[in-house]
């Protein structure tokens, strides 16, 4: 597996950890899966919205924006071409800033850790890392 | 760097699986889920509050009657349920002197299972078990309030108190008390209830919790006991 694959699959990821908590939110779904019960501490207290949307939906359709991309920066079509991973790599760094906001207000706000998010942050670092690797490696001569 | 096209299609196949697994997952744990919502606001049918005027402890013949208005999930109710009720019970309800009833006043906002609770104790109600999931919604209210599966929490407390568990959910899921919360809702308003808990005693409002001493020189200044 190359690391266009692995950010593909870790934007799949995202996508459902994000679902998971939308339809939480929604109250589609029962308890969360967290041993500590600070998940629903921090998805039912305000800071779960951001200007009036869910953060689990914003992460929805994040993930769901990377995860189009990187499908098309797997295209052979986009194999020399740097433009799906460097749009992954701008638009993770801002999720990356955006998940930093978050975990602050979990540790020194809210005082309460949802594993879920800690995993969707360390899902977009890894996203960020990997496309920013890529974007910055010259392609190989002659790649097709 | 994209990969050869036959890596590229086993990486594809491998991604739908997994897509498939995740989506599974999910339309489980959403088939799983068992909170219903009953709504508010619905319009009241007579037939709602026939023969109904609340949950009634105590005797029929009691000189004194207290009506509570409350909601399961105000912590104020869940103090005066948990610390002050049990004295009450014990040395004005169970003695004859004080007749017990209790009405349902759900706070929708911000209390979201409110009203759930108060189905779920009606459907209690329906097995002869009112009492005992009243005292159970009460005892953890801190526990279900923070969670998205209070209805689940719920079925719990009825199998713990011993319900049929199918006639249970048939009633959960049926809603048929909406409109009798609904009423006694809006019995409360009229009524100038506007806070939980509030208790109206020989037709006077009494708002916030009552302690048991207070209740009781009230009990005491309305019917005398005998020397």
């Amino acid at each position: 597996m190359n690391r266009r694959m692995a950010v593909t699959l870790l934007c799949l990821a995202g996508v459902f950890l994000s679902a998971y908590l939308w339809l939480f939110k929604l109250g589609k779904i029962g308890t969360l899966a967290c041993g500590s019960g600070g998940c629903e501490t921090v998805q039912l207290s305000p800071y779960a919205r951001f200007m009036g949307v869910e953060v689990a939906l914003i992460g929805l359709v994040g993930y769901f924006g990377l995860l189009v991309l990187g499908l098309l920066s797997l295209q052979p079509r986009f194999a020399a071409s740097g433009w799906p991973v460097q749009l992954l790599a701008a638009l993770s760094g801002a999720a990356v800033l955006f998940a930093g906001y978050l975990t602050y207000l979990e540790l020194f706000v809210i005082h309460a850790i949802c594993r879920w998010c800690v995993t969707s942050a360390v899902i977009i670092v890894l996203i960020f890392v990997l496309s920013l690797l890529e974007a910055r490696r010259r392609p190989a001569a002659g790649a097709a | 760097m994209a990969g050869s096209p036959s890596s590229l299609n086993r990486f594809y196949t491998v991604l739908g699986v997994l897509a498939a697994v995740a989506i599974g997952a999910l339309l489980y744990l959403m088939n799983r889920a068992s909170t219903p919502t009953v709504p508010a606001n619905v319009k009241v049918e007579a037939a709602d509050t026939a023969g109904f005027r609340g949950y009634v402890l105590g005797s029929d013949t009691a000189p004194v009657e207290v009506i509570e208005y409350a909601d399961y999930q105000c912590p104020a109710c869940q103090s005066f349920d948990v610390v002050e009720f049990p004295y009450v019970k014990e040395r004005l309800i169970e003695t004859g002197r004080v007749r017990w009833v209790y009405r349902d006043f759900p706070l929708d906002q911000p209390h979201r299972w409110t009203r759930l609770a108060a189905h779920s104790a009606a459907c209690a109600n329906e097995q002869g078990k009112y009492w005992e999931q009243h005292s159970s919604l009460y005892e953890t209210q801190p526990d279900w309030s923070a969670s998205n599966d209070a209805g689940g929490m719920f079925r719990d407390f009825a199998q713990k108190n011993g319900m049929d568990g199918a006639k249970y959910d048939a009633c959960m899921t049926s809603l048929k008390f909406a409109g009798r919360i609904q009423a006694s809702s809006d019995e409360g308003i009229r009524l100038g209830v506007n806070s939980t808990p509030s208790f109206i005693i020989a037709g006077r409002l009494y708002a916030g919790v009552q302690p048991y001493d207070r209740l009781r020189a009230l009990v005491d200044s309305l019917a005398p006991v005998a020397k």
